[in-house]
């Protein structure tokens, strides 16, 4: 029986869950906005709309209860070397359709930076990763092959957007 | 019935002598302590100071329920990175928290604030923070998840909820290993 579970554990442990992704902006811009959820001061907040094309259905083997997918947006600036930002995510549980096409989507948080980095940022890279979450055993990251860099314009958007 | 497993009991008792008695009381004292070396081995083969937690609400739905066991690392470097699920102590709160990190800041130097939020939940995490805190660091991580077994916590859970259940379980072990022989 032990050598089973251990068997059936085998079966998935060294699979790479990998597979590709396509990225890609619509309009970016950028404002500055007091942050009335965190410090009360005033950052940058940035707007982007998203493409994002994937087929991540090979994914599904029997040990996988479900997929946590998570845009990521990765850069630095000139106060901290790395900061990561999710601009949306979503759950696909077995089952559920796992193809998607988006297009010019709408982010699902506010990409809030820390002080003032986004304004003129020549390098944000847009990356699409998944936990696996599975029947039982381990819980692993994977980052999707395939990103997207955009740049921040250089003067902030007066307006609405 | 009972009055049947009572005398039982007893007459198993009264038919040990002395030494058979200290030696059921020693082994008693062995499966103690062996596993307080188990659960202090792990902490120390893990780098957290709770390897394994037990999943108490619903706000990591549909990855976590109520009941599911973590097993959880904690070394100091591997780096916390969004998409990750860490416990997290709250000052003020007993009950570690189990979220995904939703965003980082990180320094040069290594310092890092980071926020999260449960997948369940709608709104991210800082309204669970102490007053005034907005962001998590590093020495408020209990650990993070690595590895997921379902349901097996729900005993613990049972146990807290109702504690003359967990009584009643700890006197059927107790009272197994001193009259059990080989």
């Amino acid at each position: 029986m032990a050598g089973l579970t251990f068997c059936c554990f085998l079966s998935t442990d060294f699979n790479l869950n990998q597979e590709n992704v396509t990225l890609g902006t619509g309009k970016v811009s950028v404002k500055e906005v007091r942050d009335y959820s965190a410090e009360k001061e005033k950052k940058d907040l940035g707007f982007i709309v998203f493409d994002l094309n994937a087929d991540l259905t090979p994914l599904f083997n029997w040990n996988v209860k479900q997929l946590f997918l998570y845009l990521t947006a990765e850069y630095e600036t000139k106060s901290h070397k790395l900061n990561q930002v999710v601009l949306w995510d979503k759950i696909v549980e077995r089952g559920n359709n796992a193809v998607f096409d988006l297009k010019n989507a709408n982010t699902k948080y506010y990409f809030w930076d820390y002080a003032h980095g986004l304004k003129g940022n020549q390098n944000v890279t847009l990356t699409l990763s998944w936990n696996v979450i599975p029947n039982a055993g381990r819980l692993p990251k994977v980052k999707g092959t395939g990103s997207h860099s955009f740049v921040f314009p250089n003067d902030y958007t007066s307006g609405r957007f | 019935m009972s009055g049947l497993l009572n005398m039982d009991f007893l007459d198993e008792v009264r038919r040990m002598n002395k030494r058979q008695l200290y030696y059921q009381v020693l082994n008693f004292g062995m499966i103690v302590s062996s596993a307080l070396m188990i659960w202090k081995g792990l902490m120390v083969v893990t780098g957290s100071e709770s390897p394994i937690v037990v999943v108490l609400s619903g706000s990591m739905e549909p990855a976590f329920y109520r009941g599911d066991l973590l097993l959880l690392t904690n070394h100091q470097e591997e780096a916390i990175r969004v998409g990750e699920i860490v416990v997290f102590k709250i000052e003020g709160r007993d009950i570690p928290i189990v979220h995904r990190v939703l965003k980082i800041h990180e320094k040069e130097n290594g310092s890092l604030k980071f926020l999260t939020k449960g997948d369940n939940n709608s709104v991210d995490d800082r309204g669970l923070y102490a007053p005034g805190q907005l962001w998590l660091e590093k020495k408020d991580v209990v650990g993070r998840a690595r590895g997921f077994l379902p349901y097996v916590g729900i005993v613990t859970i049972l146990m807290n909820d109702y504690p003359k259940f967990k009584y009643l379980v700890l006197a059927c072990l107790g009272i197994y290993v001193l009259i059990h022989r080989e």
